[in-house]
């Protein structure tokens, strides 16, 4: 399993290879690309929901919040509104925090322990690459819809502006694809360079971060280095939107290996870990208020179990109970 | 530090974990539980064993009990379900355990820890897992996975540290839970969890002293207090009608240092005249059934609802435990309530109404005393702690599964004069562990215990070396009982107490004699000004 890294890169070029060799099949092949799209597109919208269903079918007999900060007891005593959460609502509060800042994250270090003591320094290096990686990622999402939808929106136009701050020339800089590589980069280099991580990093950890580094580099490739036909892109891309595919002429290689890749991820998102995108917000340790000695919390499953009954215990205790004058 | 100590070092690993078994050398791993424990519990597969034989006499179906077993589990805990599938190894959990700290050992990271299960999980229970075996993460159930995991999961005291961390919240504690409930089901159990676990199920205390002896020994408590304090205070036990059951762990009756937070219990209870009573049929809080199986544990804890709705109290007050609160905080109500029997707990010093526990009716003697002292109902001398220089060790489960930080350190501060907290990324949610929770602090595990407690010990050193801090408080019988030889290991020349023992010191009694020593009987100096607290 020394070649996890390597065997994951294999498997991810594989949708690539293919993208660029429809390129340079006959007309006729090209109705792969649509077909890739829709698949892609259904693995995706019935597996996720799918594999949330199969999470929630289980259900969540204790309410077991990791509570990480005061709880609210003593009028007096100030509690952690967020991190100890004693409403629903600031339950939420705590889980939208969680999925918007990573604030868990926020609270990383590194501690080494020797020399009669334990070293402990903050490190934020991850916190920052996951929080780069998943708001750029949704930015260039949120970008791609100038592509479907016709005029484009207006405030897929702002988010445009807004993202290229140092807008020169036809090619504006995206600081969102900077930020999307970078951060990637910084992920698969801390992976493959960390000792900690290389050593817990299975073949799916290194597979999701090389499809999802393809997928960028392809299409930064054909934003800022190789020129493409957007305009055939763009009516390919509504045609799929409005469910009358065309078939993609003149699209260019790069544009069908992005395509595959994209598709690829998205028709894996559902199978893998990537599915946390819908699981974080299950998990009991954050989602749930810990207010279990105001409110019961009840457990579908409840059963009775054998006790040691007082009953019992006395028919065996009662000389000792007598002897040492304990009222039964 | 000097060199005959244990090495801690970390090295990074190497090469891959699925290749390496674990060694069982002496001192880094508990004893089984023999078979009278197991057969008392009603516990499945109960047979002589150890866990350095080479063979473990597993039942003869023991893969297809343990696959039934983890698939049980995926049905009836989300938690579970979710922590399989969830980690995206991040490794942010990786150096946040104590074990893997104090180890050095790769497999006590949490994200390895929860590997350990999660990779026959994928194996036999995902279909990437079943068509794709080892590519897909997935590893064979063999008895060397068994053994690994009884290894392993007994090396995680469920402290829930790394669940502080993760990006997700999984809590390596639930996982190590379920672990130990899967070697549950094929008889592979430990016997300082069962042995306790037997003995406070039929006999009332983790030590399985009977009934009249525990009169003894509190009486005998009631004696020592008058010696001390010149004050005689009346201890009922199994008392019908008494407003409050007070539930300690048991520990608290029969073994220093915890008995002198019992002197301390008695007379705070005495001086506010408080109507309350304790059981010996359910006179331990402890849960060492949380330690094996959420069924065990929920056997246990029935007795505390059985027993005050036997002696028709008002509600229930509890003493100073770690594991007993996650119990009580996380599980109890859901367990075995609903506790309609009984009454909003209300202060019948202070008035105060505790609305964050009217459904569960149980209160920590922490909140109850914070609240006594905040309304002035109590008059406290600090300067009786004076010999004391204290620092204040959060246990994990009040921690991390409740948020009991500030209402001890009130009580504390108010009680001492010379208060000195730990370092930050040591105490309060990111509180380290004294390595000898949930079962795991037993003599012949002593290595892996002091490895693990390393990283508290340090703390506690750093506050030594610093502040001249002469005495650990906390509010755990786990704690009271393994940190004493921790630190006399790691940092000697430091006291364990509890934070009601501290309280019991600073409280002036109506009537009592100038008090010459302290509870556990060394001297105090008071000086003869009036009190700083009142
Ligand atoms: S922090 Fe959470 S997601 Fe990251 S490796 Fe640990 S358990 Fe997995
Ligand atoms: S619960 Fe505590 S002991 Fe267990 S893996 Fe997490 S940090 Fe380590």
């Amino acid at each position: 399993m020394r070649y996890r890294a390597g065997f994951a890169l294999l498997i991810a070029l594989a949708p690539a290879c293919a993208g660029v060799a429809l390129a340079f099949l006959p007309k006729p092949f090209l109705v792969l690309a649509p077909a890739a799209a829709y698949a892609a597109c259904a693995i995706f919208l019935l597996g996720l929901p799918a594999r949330l269903w199969r999470w929630t079918s289980s259900p969540v007999p204790f309410r077991i919040p990791t509570t990480c900060g005061q709880q609210r007891s003593l009028a007096w005593i100030p509690p952690a509104r967020l991190d100890n959460p004693s409403t629903g609502l600031a339950a939420a509060a705590r889980m939208l925090l969680e999925v918007l800042t990573f604030r868990s994250l926020l609270r990383n270090s590194r501690s080494r322990a020797g020399d009669g003591a334990v070293h402990t320094r903050d490190s934020l290096g991850l916190w920052l690459a996951a929080i780069l990686f998943h708001w750029s990622l949704l930015i260039i999402l949120l970008r791609h819809l100038r592509l479907f939808v016709q005029p484009v929106p207006a405030f897929v136009l702002t988010l445009q502006k807004l993202d290229a701050p140092f807008h020169t020339g036809a090619h504006p800089l995206y600081l969102s694809d900077l930020a999307l590589l970078v951060a990637l980069a910084y992920l698969l280099l801390r992976r493959l360079a960390d000792p900690v991580v290389r050593y817990v990093s299975l073949l799916s950890d290194y597979l999701a971060l090389w499809l999802l580094l393809g997928v960028g580099l392809t299409g930064v490739l054909m934003r800022y280095l190789v020129g493409v036909d957007v305009a055939s892109i763009k009516q390919f891309a509504i045609s799929l939107a409005v469910f009358s595919p065309v078939l993609p002429r003149n699209c260019g290689p790069w544009f069908f290996a992005h395509l595959f890749l994209a598709c690829s991820l998205a028709a894996y998102i559902p199978f893998s870990k990537i599915a946390h995108m819908a699981g974080v917000w299950l998990s009991p340790t954050r989602n749930l208020a810990n207010n279990n000695r105001a409110v019961r919390h009840i457990n579908p499953w409840n059963a009775p179990v054998k006790t040691h009954t007082y009953a019992e215990w006395l028919e065996e205790n009662k000389d000792k109970l007598k002897s040492a004058g304990i009222p039964q | 530090m000097s060199s005959d100590l244990i090495q801690i070092e970390q090295r990074s690993p190497e090469g891959d974990w699925t290749a390496t078994k674990p060694d069982f050398r002496k001192g880094t791993w508990c004893y089984s539980a023999t078979p009278q424990n197991l057969t008392s519990l009603d516990l499945p597969n109960p047979r002589p064993w150890q866990p350095s034989d080479p063979d473990w006499k597993l039942p003869e179906n023991w893969k297809q009990i343990l696959l039934d077993g983890i698939k049980e589990r995926l049905e009836k805990y989300r938690s579970f379900r979710l922590f399989m599938d969830l980690c995206v190894r991040c490794g942010a959990c990786a150096d946040k355990c104590h074990f893997y700290l104090g180890s050095g050992d790769p497999k006590n990271m949490p994200v390895l820890r929860a590997e350990l299960l999660r990779s026959i999980y994928r194996r036999y229970f995902t279909a990437s897992g079943r068509l794709f075996g080892e590519l897909a993460g997935g590893r064979e159930l063999t008895e060397d996975v068994v053994k690994e995991w009884f290894y392993y999961f007994y090396q995680c005291t469920e402290c829930r540290r790394c669940s502080v961390y993760c990006p997700y919240g999984i809590d390596t504690a639930e996982i190590t839970m379920i672990g130990r409930e899967l070697l549950n089901l094929i008889g592979c159990n430990t016997n300082w969890v069962l042995d306790p676990a037997s003995k406070c199920y039929r006999i009332g205390n983790h030590l399985g002293i009977p009934p009249h002896s525990l009169k003894d020994n509190i009486d005998f408590a009631a004696d020592e207090l008058e010696e001390i304090t010149g004050v005689r205070v009346e201890v009922p036990i199994g008392k019908k009608g008494a407003e409050v059951l007070f539930v300690a762990p048991s520990a608290d009756y029969f073994v220093t240092p915890h008995y002198y937070t019992l002197l301390g219990y008695l007379a705070l209870f005495h001086e506010i005249g408080l109507d309350y009573t304790f059981s010996a049929y359910a006179g331990e809080g402890g849960n060492f059934g949380l330690f094996s199986s959420h069924e065990l544990m929920k056997r246990l804890n029935a007795k505390i609802y059985d027993e005050a709705k036997r002696l028709k109290v008002k509600w229930i007050l509890g003493g100073e435990c770690g594991h007993m609160w996650r119990v009580i905080n996380q599980y109890m109500d859901t367990m075995n309530g609903p506790a309609d029997f009984l009454e909003t707990p209300v202060s019948p010093v202070t008035g105060t109404r505790f609305d964050h526990v009217r459904s569960t009716k149980m209160l920590h003697i922490a909140e109850f005393s914070a609240d006594l002292i905040h309304q002035g109902k109590v008059r406290l001398d600090p300067r009786r702690n004076d010999h004391w220089r204290v620092t204040y060790h959060d246990s994990c489960n009040p921690a991390r599964a409740m948020g009991l930080l500030d209402e001890p350190r009130y009580v504390l501060r108010s009680s001492c004069n010379h208060f000195y907290e730990m370092p930050d990324s040591t105490i309060r949610e990111h509180t380290f562990c004294c390595g000898s929770g949930s079962g795991l602090g037993t003599d012949e595990n002593l290595e892996m215990r002091l490895r693990g407690g390393y990283p508290r010990a340090m703390a506690v050193k750093y506050v030594k070396e610093r502040h001249d801090v002469n005495a650990l408080a906390c509010i755990c019988a786990i704690d009271k009982a393994v940190l004493p030889p921790l630190l006399e290991y790691w940092a000697p020349g430091i006291e364990v107490a509890g934070v009601h023992e501290l309280l019991g010191n600073a409280l002036v009694l109506k009537g009592e004699k100038q008090r010459t020593t302290d509870l556990r009987g060394q001297p105090i100096q008071i000086a003869e000004e009036e009190p700083a607290h009142a």
